[in-house]
């Protein structure tokens, strides 16, 4: 029963960081339509910007933190102005060829700066974070994970729901030619959603970072993970993205749990096949309204 | 007369995709506060017309190239919506386009998106004073909205953007008549409270011309008629093709006409 206990909450906040970044992936989508390939990469931007600037600048956590954060909405944003932006209206095929580039472009940025060894962050988060009570023990990662994923979403949840910016940025996602008629700037708003976009994901970067160690390989191909998450979640949903990443995050710590770890990177799969064989659009994609 | 003249459209061509020429020389101008209204059988290129003043051709990839736009002495051919908007322009879309997952007033709000600081206090009210019955809607998703509020939603949402000039592509089309009378109220209304000029692309010719000063008739992509309200309603090929009575007053099926015919007389 501990160890059960110990597994869920493992499995919940590993799979919140995967519907986190899917969030971000979904969100994309949704306003541009574009398939990002280099999701895995922004994670790993997110996690080396802040190793670099933990171990190499001697910045205090806190700091470190938001000007990582900072630093990923800056990307993200030019990103889309430098490579997005001139192929708006172009085959989408193109698009998605752009992203691949760029992931290639990232991984070799890093690669070239940190070399492909494992890192790991030095220790700093508070130990009373962590929940020890007899064969439970949960290492204070998880807990602020939890943490810093709920908080992520009610920011988010709020920015969407009622700031004007968020507003537009639904509006965009819902229909572009009526945002554009009423003089919504559909440029910017796709930059932002990259921006944002690149914001979770660095964030996401971090705490993986935090808990399997920091290494390009395995950080860009946790953005794979992406994949089966918006595929369960339904790729139009952000509602469907953090579910989504939450059953993948538990099917992967109980198959390593219970079965084997060697096959908590398949299981995933196998079962995602399962649920699409019966929903073709996923667990939460968007019903569309038929009334008109 | 030239200093009332708001918007200009001197014998302009669009062509989409480089090779699809549409309008071949349209020439219309809209006197301020002024309702005009553009009327023409489907296809005869009355969209096109309102998307290459408002900027929507360019993500259709179509193009003016030839003529100009003058809006306020200002030439705003080929511009990018997101500028036209801002100069007072707002194009509402035909076949009302409402942000189906938005709720109505979430819709409403976007309509300021063109403004300083998006006030919306004042805006939303003077939206539900034009459109009570958006009131006890506010909060439903717009895609679950019927028709008739769907159009007051779409027109709710361009008025928050305060337009000078205001685009209405084909308002009516699928409405019972009693909302089109509805609605139709509230655009003369609209017009002269808000002294917003309206530029009224219909299909129903009848209900448009009794609201309408001045009006166009295109064919083809060529204005081929224009003239007062009231000299179009009683023009006997206007009386025949758009408003389904005879020169003698008889009512004709529409079967009786014959297409080329129709072409002869105007071009
Ligand atoms: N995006 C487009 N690309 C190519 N042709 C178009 C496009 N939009 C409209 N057309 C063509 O232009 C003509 C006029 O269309 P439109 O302006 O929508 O007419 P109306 O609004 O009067 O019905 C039609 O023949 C239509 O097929
Ligand atoms: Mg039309």
């Amino acid at each position: 029963m501990d160890f059960f206990v110990q597994l869920l909450i493992n499995g919940i906040s590993v799979g919140f960081l995967y519907g986190l970044s899917a969030m971000g992936f979904v969100m994309i989508f949704k306003s541009s339509s574009v398939l990002n390939f280099a999701h895995g990469e922004l994670l790993a931007m997110g996690a080396f910007l802040f190793l670099a600037l933990v171990t190499w600048a001697q910045l205090p956590i806190l700091p470190a933190f938001l000007i990582t954060l900072a630093g990923c909405f800056v990307l993200g944003f030019v990103v889309e102005r430098l490579f997005l932006r001139p192929l708006i209206g172009e085959p989408l095929i193109f698009v998605i060829m752009l992203t691949v580039g760029l992931a290639s472009m990232f991984k070799g940025i890093l690669l070239l700066i940190f070399g492909g060894n494992l890192n790991t962050y030095p220790d700093f988060l508070p130990s009373f974070l962590g929940i020890q009570r007899g064969m439970i023990n949960i290492p204070p990662v998880y807990t602020a994970t939890l943490i810093i994923g709920l908080t992520f979403l009610a920011v988010f949840g709020l920015f969407f729901k009622y700031s004007s910016q968020g507003i537009y940025m639904r509006s965009v996602a819902d229909n572009q030619k009526a945002a554009l008629s009423l003089g919504v700037h559909v440029k910017l708003v796709f930059a932002l959603s990259w921006a944002i976009a690149a914001l979770v994901a660095g964030m996401s970067g971090i705490v993986l970072g935090i808990i399997n160690g920091i290494n390009v390989h395995d950080l860009s191909a946790i953005g794979l993970k992406v994949f089966p998450v918006v595929i369960l979640g339904g790729l139009d949903s952000i509602g469907g993205a953090i579910i989504g990443g939450i059953i993948i995050g538990l099917l992967e710590t109980f198959t390593g749990g219970y079965l084997s770890p060697s096959l908590r990177d398949v299981v995933p799969y196998i079962v995602l096949v399962f649920i699409l064989l019966v929903k073709p659009y996923g667990l939460f994609g968007l019903k569309e309204i038929e009334r008109v | 007369m030239e200093n009332n003249i708001l918007l200009q459209i001197n014998n302009i061509s669009v062509v989409y995709s480089d090779v699809i020429q549409v309008l071949k020389g349209v020439s219309l101008a809209v006197e301020k506060n002024h309702i005009v209204s553009l009327l023409g059988s489907n296809g005869a290129g009355k969209t096109t017309t309102l998307k290459a003043v408002s900027g929507l051709l360019k993500p259709e990839n179509g193009k003016v190239t030839d003529g100009s736009i003058i809006y306020k002495g200002r030439n705003i051919q080929n511009q990018y919506p997101e500028f036209i908007t801002r100069q007072g322009i707002i194009h509402v879309l035909e076949g009302r386009q409402p942000f189906k997952y938005l709720t109505v007033e979430e819709n409403l709000k976007v309509g300021t998106a063109t403004r300083w600081l998006k006030p919306h206090k004042d805006d939303l009210e003077m939206v539900y004073h034009y459109f009570p019955a958006l009131v006890k809607r506010r909060k439903a998703l717009a895609g679950y909205c019927s028709g008739g509020e769907l159009q007051m939603i779409v027109m709710g949402r361009a008025l928050m953007a305060h337009p000078e000039l205001l685009l209405l592509d084909e308002p009516s089309l699928g409405l019972a008549p009693l909302v089109v009378k509805e609605i139709f109220e509230i655009i003369v209304k609209i017009n002269e409270e808000q002294a917003t000029t309206i530029i009224l692309v219909e299909q129903n010719a009848g209900m448009a011309l009794q609201i309408a000063h001045y009006g166009y008739v295109m064919e083809n992509g060529k204005i081929v008629m224009e003239g007062s309200a009231a000299d179009l309603v009683k023009n006997p090929d206007i009386k025949e093709f758009y408003l389904g009575v005879g020169v003698a007053g008889d009512l004709r099926s529409y079967r009786d006409v014959k297409s080329y015919r129709r072409r002869k007389r105007w071009l």
